[in-house]
């Protein structure tokens, strides 16, 4: 069964360059791998899988062809981990102001 | 039969493109020989600095605070000889409307773009413009489109960046991502031709009039509260719009004396355009990958000619590590309460070791701020530099190596601004006028306009044109 539903919130993903049609200029690493693409729209099919190819209606309303990849995609971004080497900082400056110097 | 949207087929339409999205011609200010009509094409924006002013009132961007970081001025002063340790303003662009000085780069543009009767704007960027030229589009009932540079070969993106991708979307505009290579301003190109948008160009004179407001604000803020005209004044540096729109306004101020300083993030060795190194680095801007190239040849844009020319209005340029601007980032908020950043600290970072080498009565002002937000501030971009080998510790930054390292330093002392050789990029820059034009004995009228583009004079000029000669018989 399809899971994804005309009208649907989609990501969408596309080869824009092959490896062969990159621009010359490109770094070697580059050069070996495609140009790729990802944008969101609205799903215009009737109905779609992941990995389908699909046509999109995007925020601003431009029509977009691109294979299937998430359905109601979200931001999973964050704050990180702790990154126990910034702990000092704080006191070690907050030190340094109350140290009675010269210049005081 | 060739593929009318090959690359190739397309970079030939390039010019084409251009003008029709950008409204300008950029002909009508080329002469024949390697200069061009600077302030001509300043002026072809049509709005002089005080319509600026209220394009961006409107709007509700600019008369950003001008804050004192006490604070971090008393820090400054004890790591300091004695005597020495210049007062450290900042101006908090993060409260406008987008969350940084952006907007302001963003309000001409969007405003021309209705007034021409666009429908929509698009903007090549992975940072804060975007948000930014999203921003003011909504305001001004405009479609908008982002094109980003976000994901390397494995799919992996810069948080940094998606924070960016998310907040365009917050504003309705639709974001294209794009993995790692040059070739993401082919795809802006097919973009332009497309939707017949106005291309909302960083480098236009529009974006750089947009800054203007900034230098000159800084001028006025800082006459009313202190009766004089700051020392320094220094800017993140990057594409040299930040800092170029930020001189032309003090300049129109009346503030001839000001020194302007640029700082960028010491990224050497990365190569920007390579899908390996992407996400090796932790700064996405303000570093010397953008910073350096477009000093020494800015005619290298998304535009003919770059209204943004750094070393036009530079008195000196300085590195700092990428260690050092976190730490400063963390100082930021620890002593000034302030969530700023990390990349818009760049200059702070600048500002607190050269604060210890001028007398404290002297003025230091860090021209901007930015938001900070999920994905956008030290943990996670320094949780992403670990998840991608990189040594994140507490050390020495001169034993930094981008790339590879980021040394927090172990005391704010070793906080260092490091100069570049203004004359060295100088020179590099004459020497890209001459490759990338052919011209090999510049006329007296070419020698004026790189005098005036490198802010030296005639005989600096002439002194570099002998060397290159010398160098390549």
């Amino acid at each position: 069964m399809a899971i994804g539903k005309k009208g649907d919130w989609v990501r969408i993903y596309r080869v824009i360059l092959t490896p062969e049609e990159r621009a010359p200029q490109v770094p070697e690493d580059t050069k070996k791998v495609s140009l790729e693409m990802w944008d969101k729209g609205f799903l215009l099919e009737d109905e779609a899988d992941i990995g389908d190819e699909v046509e999109v209606e995007t925020y601003i309303g431009r029509k977009v062809k691109g294979k299937l990849v998430e359905i109601n995609p979200y931001y999973t971004h964050d704050y990180g981990k702790c990154i126990t080497e910034l702990l000092y900082i704080g006191r070690q400056t907050r030190d340094i102001l109350k140290e009675e110097t010269l210049n005081d | 039969m060739t593929n009318r949207n090959s690359y190739e087929e397309v970079t030939k339409r390039k010019s084409e493109i251009m003008k029709k999205s950008v409204g300008l011609d950029y002909a009508e200010f080329e002469s024949t020989g390697i200069g061009f009509d600077y302030e001509k094409m300043m002026k072809e924006t049509g709005y002089s600095l005080k319509e600026v002013k209220q394009i961006q009132q409107d709007t509700g961007i600019g008369s950003t605070p001008l804050l004192e970081l006490k604070n971090i001025t008393k820090l400054a002063r004890k790591l300091a000889p004695e005597g020495k340790g210049a007062r450290i303003f900042v101006k908090d662009e993060a409260s406008n409307p987008s969350g940084s000085y952006k907007a302001r780069r963003a309000a001409v543009s969007v405003y021309n773009a209705k007034k021409l009767g666009y429908k929509g704007v698009i903007a090549a960027t992975s940072g804060n413009y975007g948000a930014a030229v999203a921003s003011q589009a909504a305001m001004l009932g405009l479609d908008c489109i982002i094109v980003q540079e976000c994901y390397d070969s494995e799919g992996k993106g810069q948080p940094e960046i998606i924070e960016k991708a998310r907040k365009c979307e917050a504003y309705g505009a639709e974001v294209l991502q794009l993995s790692v290579g040059p070739e993401l301003f082919y795809q802006f190109l097919l973009l332009l031709e497309e939707t017949g948008y106005f291309n909302a160009s960083l480098y236009t004179p529009f974006g750089i009039a947009g800054i203007e407001t900034l230098g000159y604000e800084i001028a006025e803020q800082m006459l009313a509260r202190e009766n004089k005209l700051p020392d320094v004044v220094i800017a993140t540096n990057a594409g040299g719009g930040n800092l170029t729109g930020t001189a032309r306004g003090l300049l129109k101020a009346g503030a001839d004396d000001v020194k302007i300083y640029g700082a960028s993030v010491n990224l050497k060795g990365l190569h920007m355009a390579s899908d390996k190194q992407f996400n090796k680095k932790s700064f996405t801007t303000g570093h010397t990958g953008f910073g350096i190239p477009f000093a020494t040849w800015p005619d290298r844009s998304d535009v003919p000619r770059s209204a943004a020319r750094a070393l036009r209005y530079m008195d000196r340029y300085v590195t700092l590590n990428q260690g050092e601007v976190f730490y400063t980032t963390e100082v930021l908020a620890q002593l000034e309460g302030m969530e700023r950043g990390p990349a818009g600290n760049v200059s702070l970072a600048a500002a607190i070791s050269i604060a210890q080498e001028l007398d404290e009565d002297k003025i230091i002002v860090v021209q901007e701020t930015e938001y900070t937000g999920a994905g956008k501030h030290i943990q996670p971009q320094l949780t992403f530099a670990k998840e991608n080998g990189i040594d994140v510790k507490v050390g020495n930054p001169e034993e930094e190596v981008p790339g590879e390292s980021i040394i927090l330093p172990e005391h704010p002392r070793m906080i260092k601004a490091r100069d570049l050789d203004l004359d060295k990029l100088r020179k590099s820059y004459v020497k890209n006028c001459i490759k990338n034009t052919g011209i090999e004995n510049p006329s007296q009228e070419d020698m004026e306009f790189l005098a005036v583009d490198t802010k030296t004079n005639t005989e600096f000029i002439e002194k570099v044109l002998k060397e290159i000669q010398g160098g390549l018989n």
